[in-house]
């Protein structure tokens, strides 16, 4: 069959084929590539040294943990609020709202937030949070503009995971005489748990690798705090620490090692957002066979 | 007991619309400070000589606040990038949707997916040791630091929502298009590329545009790679795009001095850009539900 065409259809097959064949190797290559190079660059830099201390100008030494645990502490911090704001927000969606235009402009504006670049949220949030509501650049307020940056992103996933609740749990719970409250607490929220690790999982990564909107918002600090202390006082996160040494100061071992871990936690949480997929749907699948 | 179930349940009823309103409160609130804080700059320059200047010498006795190589810079810097991008990225979806067998699919997906989760920090730092010195070397040229390796850079990092978002729509084709190509005798190719690929343009059309989203934003990557100075756009040249100019100098600047106006008025600007793209964006995805 395929030697009855025409020479010039079995070139343009020949062509696209070998495009798209030397497309795909390309995008492979380069995922290889920058993982292998960063990790092979990296982890020689890693000691027990570096992730243990903090810097020193005395002796001279680069220490990151300050900056783990600012990471840490803006993840927890950003959570916190960011969870119960965009589940609240997806309540409202699938369960109350009924205006479509409230509905419509919500989610025009989620996905007008989604769209935004770091850098505006990072000058948004200098204004506001640091200076109008007076929380001078602290980590505190790097984890506002974050709250605000991740709202879009719980806020959708905990909406998709409310919207595979059946309706018949909630008309069963309305039927033996429950309030609507009573529903949505014991009924569908426990349901849509899936949805907010989901939506954790998303949000963690994408403040493991924001920049552009803490350099404004968190600072540059390098100091080793506790936790209260930490969010209230200007601290770098390990991205704005790589930035920082990389650029300014042409550390750059302690930036490969910096970014060899923000590689392998990238990794990790790739790992987790696949197993969650996996994990939940199979969950959903057995749930619908033993409904039967 | 009836009445204070009644107040319970619209009180929660409140709480959850507040929640559901905090969205379109951020969106207005970034809208309404960044035009506040933009327009006092544009007003005391000039907004032709804001737009249109060529120079861009803030700190100097005659300060010029022209803000056009920053805005070629950009266009150039995210035209290059989704020019390089899109055909890479779109070849790989075609590929992925359709010929891939499944193991392999699930594989590049998923490196793709982590693509998009590597941060720019760390695209940039790689830019900087890898490509930086592999351009000077190669065109031998004084410093590789330019328009040049910032492109190259943005166009690997609008890769995966390029991949994604085309592979989505093409996935959606149905079925019964391909199987009439086939039986009419096209070859599985032709067929791919003639009529999956026009059924499926308007999701492409949106994973261009969220490219070029994603390119103009882009800003920790791109001020490791492009040298950072205000010249007008050279392929070559040390460079600087909207989204730099406002992170280069916003830590030294001066509170309330005319030169951290200008800076948000270039926030504006660059906000204005994202907010087209944002309705065209919308145009198409409202365009692919109407199909």
């Amino acid at each position: 069959m395929i030697e009855k065409i025409s020479k010039k259809r079995k070139a343009y097959i020949v062509v696209m084929k070998t495009l798209m064949y030397i497309s795909a190797a390309v995008t492979c290559a380069l995922v290889v590539f920058l993982i292998s190079y960063v990790l092979a660059k990296g982890i020689p830099n890693i000691s027990w040294k570096l992730v243990s201390t903090k810097p020193s100008y005395l002796s001279g030494d680069i220490g990151i943990l300050p900056d783990i645990l600012n990471t840490l502490y803006i993840i927890l911090a950003t959570l916190l609020v960011v969870l119960p704001l965009g589940v609240g927000a997806a309540v409202y969606l699938t369960e109350y709202a009924k205006n479509k235009k409230v509905v419509g402009a919500i989610e025009y504006a989620a996905e007008t937030l989604s769209g935004i670049p770091s850098i505006i949220y990072g000058l948004v949030g200098m204004l506001f949070f640091c200076q109008l509501l007076n929380m001078k650049t602290s980590l505190l307020a790097g984890a506002m503009t974050l709250v605000i940056m991740n709202l879009p992103t719980v806020m959708r996933t905990a909406q998709e995971s409310l919207k595979t609740v059946p309706g018949s749990y909630r008309e069963g719970a309305f039927g033996l005489g429950a309030g609507k409250w009573r529903v949505i607490r014991t009924v569908v929220l426990p349901e849509c748990v899936d949805g907010v690790v989901t939506g954790c999982i998303l949000s963690v990564g994408r403040i493991l690798g924001e920049s552009a909107a803490l350099l404004f918002t968190a600072g540059f600090a390098h100091a080793l705090n506790g936790v209260w202390e930490g969010l209230t006082s200007s601290g770098a996160t390990l991205t704005v620490a790589l930035y920082v040494y990389a650029k300014e100061q042409g550390e750059f071992e302690v930036a490969f090692a910096i970014a060899a871990i923000l590689m392998i936690l990238t990794l990790i949480i790739n790992l987790l957002a696949d197993f969650a997929g996996w994990y939940f749907k199979r969950r959903k699948i057995n749930e619908y066979h033993y409904s039967k | 007991m009836k009445n204070e179930a009644k107040v319970i349940e619209n009180a929660v009823h409140g709480v959850f619309l507040i929640l559901g309103l905090i969205t379109v409160g951020a969106v207005l609130l970034i809208s309404i400070y960044l035009i506040i804080s933009g327009i006092p700059a544009i007003k005391e320059i000039g907004l032709l000589d804001f737009i249109f200047g060529k120079k861009w010498t803030p700190t100097q006795a005659e300060a010029k606040f022209g803000i056009l190589p920053f805005i070629l810079t950009s266009i150039y810097g995210t035209a290059g990038a989704v020019l390089i991008g899109m055909p890479v990225g779109f070849l790989t979806a075609v590929y992925l949707a359709k010929i891939a067998p499944p193991k392999v699919k699930r594989i590049v997906s998923s490196a793709v997916s982590l693509l998009a989760g590597i941060p720019s920090v760390v695209y940039g730092l790689v830019g900087m040791l890898v490509l930086v010195p592999a351009i000077r070397n190669i065109f031998n040229v004084a410093d590789g630091a330019s328009l040049l390796a910032a492109i190259i850079v943005l166009s690997v990092m609008v890769l995966p929502s390029i991949i994604k978002v085309s592979l989505t729509s093409l996935e959606a084709v149905p079925k019964e298009y391909e199987e009439g190509a086939l039986a009419l005798g096209s070859t599985p190719i032709e067929t791919y590329f003639k009529v999956s690929v026009p059924a499926a343009k308007s999701g492409i059309a949106t994973a261009i545009v969220l490219g070029v989203g994603r390119a103009i934003g882009e800003a920790m990557a791109v001020i490791m790679v492009s040298g950072n100075v205000a010249n007008m756009p050279h392929i070559f040249g040390s460079v600087r795009f909207l989204t730099t100019a406002v992170s280069s100098e916003m830590s030294y600047v001066t509170t309330g001095s005319l030169h951290q106006q200008a800076l948000f008025s270039i926030a504006l600007v660059l906000f204005l850009f994202i907010m087209l793209i944002n309705a065209t964006l919308n145009f198409f995805l409202k365009k692919g539900k109407e199909r």
